[in-house]
């Protein structure tokens, strides 16, 4: 770490910067130093041979977070990514959070089709194969559900890590055909402004998107991170509406049904819609709000030294770019920019950093994202006084977490 | 189909429409043999692949809340009864009440710090329950249901909510007619 990088070091409200600046680079006065002799089984005999399809490291110990279904409906449920434990943008294929309305289904793409109807002037069905033949596009995106964070709308703060509490995002490199080259071949009546999407799934999965969304950003996602979609992600195809709350992202496409108004199905108006404190319910509320959180350090995580730490955690919006982070270690009193590690893009997941020095101070880290709107990222009581106090969809608010003067760091509400 | 022009379309044939079809054939050949589609930038309404089948008569499944795609068919919440004690009470009750899967009451809870958001006091239409019970229910036995059988379902829970009587007779044609509570609790943030 040099002098530079320590100048940023953020004052914790505890010490005086110069005395920060006094303290160890390391906080490690000693350490382990391995013999330079080959010893390992592993430097010593052949390893294992080529495989089919790889793995992980099973030291790596990656695994998704179950979040459960309902008792009566298992495969009603979801799991999160271990936000916690991964770094750079990319979600793997593997730890893609999933929430399924009932189950995933396992589909034979030979007998799964594609069709285009209502207000058309010709209905179209395609066949997967048809589908892989279309001029496709790759863009990187973010993906949230709407539910995402919800554990942080409740009365106790909860003692879990940033993937149990925040982990409903991803962020793949999708690959797929644009809507509109298909719209455009079955013929948009000029009074269509929805597209009904429906999903192959025991569920049936159906939304409304509008036009204006459908004719833009959308397309018909077929390959994530560069194979196809995962069974869990809607292989063979889903729909993909960059920005918006997941659910409207219909996995297992099976229809596009064209029409005038909405058809304001059960998922659009029972559920997915964010209840206000008069009582009246916002509907079609898309897009995800600016939103970052520190992934390190994160919940049940223990500093086991004193010295310095990189926090970093993601930052996104569904209103475009992320322009700015800004990191506190004293609970929102003061707020330092962090290094915006990726290149910043639209709709898509951005890192970013700053090093920390941690001598042993009691401190609440936060994060604290701006997009290229200005729109700020709420503190946890301007996010809750939008909704109803049960609302949970939709929530943006600031994550704070606690740093104990033993290094045990906690999910807080501040 | 997109090889032609908007005008042809309008008048288009069969014979026409088998030309067109050895036309796609040949512009599938020239596809692979000539990857130029590409490098010139693609632009549908030029001519794509257009490997999509006319599917004239598809009809789908989707129910709007206008009533728009609702299946022919009518029952009763009289003979909705036996149905949802055998295929809907185990998670939802006898009643409909059963905690955390209710569908009945909350009319008047939305506005207080425990909203109770059901079939009675949230949803806005009573054909989109239609759908949803016809797509998505009963759990782990979807879409099991006869289109009498929804309709009696659906009469059922909004009789349980006191929207309909007991021997009042649900439809197609009067579905969409069904006075919802709740119908105008929402603000719609999108065109």
């Amino acid at each position: 770490m040099d002098q530079d990088s320590i100048n940023q070091v953020i004052d914790g409200g505890l010490l005086p910067r110069r005395a920060l600046l006094k303290a160890s680079a390391l906080g490690l006065a000693t350490s382990f130093v391995l013999p330079a002799r080959a010893t390992e089984n592993w430097m010593l005999h052949a390893g294992e041979p080529q495989s089919d399809y790889g793995q992980p490291s099973p030291f790596a110990r990656l695994k998704r977070e179950q979040t459960g279904g309902h008792p009566l409906g298992p495969a009603a449920g979801s799991s999160s990514t271990p936000l916690q434990d991964l770094n750079g943008t990319i979600t793997p294929n593997s730890l893609h959070f999933e929430r399924h309305h009932s189950g995933i289904p396992a589909i034979d793409p030979r007998r799964h089709t594609l069709t285009l109807y209502g207000d058309v002037r010709q209905p179209l069905q395609f066949r997967y194969e048809d589908l892989l033949a279309y001029p496709m596009e790759t863009h990187q995106y973010f993906l949230e559900c709407s539910g995402n964070s919800f554990r942080n709308t409740l009365a106790t703060p909860l003692d879990l890590t940033a993937g149990s509490l925040n982990g409903l995002i991803s962020n793949a490199e999708w690959t797929g055909i644009p809507l509109h080259y298909l719209l455009d071949e079955a013929g948009v009546a000029d009074s269509a402004r929805w597209v009904i999407a429906e999903g192959a799934d025991a569920a049936g999965m159906t939304r409304s998107v509008p036009m204006s969304l459908a004719l833009d950003k959308v397309m018909i996602a077929l390959y994530q991170n560069g194979e196809p979609l995962r069974p869990a992600q809607g292989y063979p195809m889903r729909l993909f509406v960059p920005g918006c709350e997941g659910n409207i992202s219909v996995k297992w496409l099976r229809s596009l049904k064209i029409q005038a108004q909405p058809a304001y199905t059960r998922e659009e108006t029972s559920k997915y819609t964010e209840l206000l404190p008069n009582g009246k319910a916002e509907m079609f509320s898309l897009a995800m709000g600016v939103k970052s959180l520190i992934t390190s350090p994160s919940g049940r995580m223990t500093l086991n030294r004193k010295g310095l730490y990189e926090v970093t955690g993601l930052a996104w919006s569904g209103a475009g770019t992320i322009r700015g982070v800004e990191v506190s270690a004293d609970g929102g009193i003061s707020w330092e920019p962090a290094v915006l590690q990726s290149d910043p893009r639209p709709l898509a997941l951005t890192r970013f950093r700053l090093p920390w020095r941690w001598v042993g101070q009691s401190s609440i880290l936060q994060s604290r994202a701006t997009d290229e709107q200005g729109q700020v990222q709420p503190s946890r009581a301007t996010a809750l006084a939008r909704y109803s106090p049960a609302g949970f969809y939709h929530y943006n608010g600031i994550q704070s977490w606690h740093v104990s003067s033993a290094g045990v760091v906690k999910n807080v509400y501040v | 189909m997109s090889l032609a022009p908007g005008w042809l379309k309008m008048s288009m044939c069969k014979p026409f429409a088998a030309h067109m079809r050895t036309l796609r054939t040949l512009f599938r050949v020239l596809l692979v043999a000539a990857p130029v589609l590409a490098e010139a930038g693609f632009d549908p309404r030029n001519g794509g692949p257009g490997l999509g089948r006319p599917a004239p008569d598809y009809q789908g499944t989707i129910v709007s809340g206008d009533g728009s795609g609702l299946p022919q068919g009518s029952s009763s919440a009289a003979q909705g009864e036996a149905i949802f004690a055998l295929r809907c009470a185990a998670c939802h009750g006898v009643d409909g009440q059963l905690a955390g899967n209710s569908l009945v009451g909350g009319i008047g809870s939305l506005a207080t710090a425990s909203p109770l958001k059901t079939v009675g006091s949230y949803w806005p239409y009573a054909p989109t329950l239609y759908d949803y019970i016809a797509r998505a229910m009963p759990y782990n036995d979807e879409k099991s249901l006869t289109v009498d059988e929804v309709y009696a379902v659906t009469a059922y829970v909004l009789y349980l909510n006191r929207i309909v009587e007991l021997n009042q007779v649900l439809s197609d044609k009067n579905l969409a007619d069904v006075n919802m509570p709740n119908r105008g609790g929402f603000i719609e943030l999108q065109e």
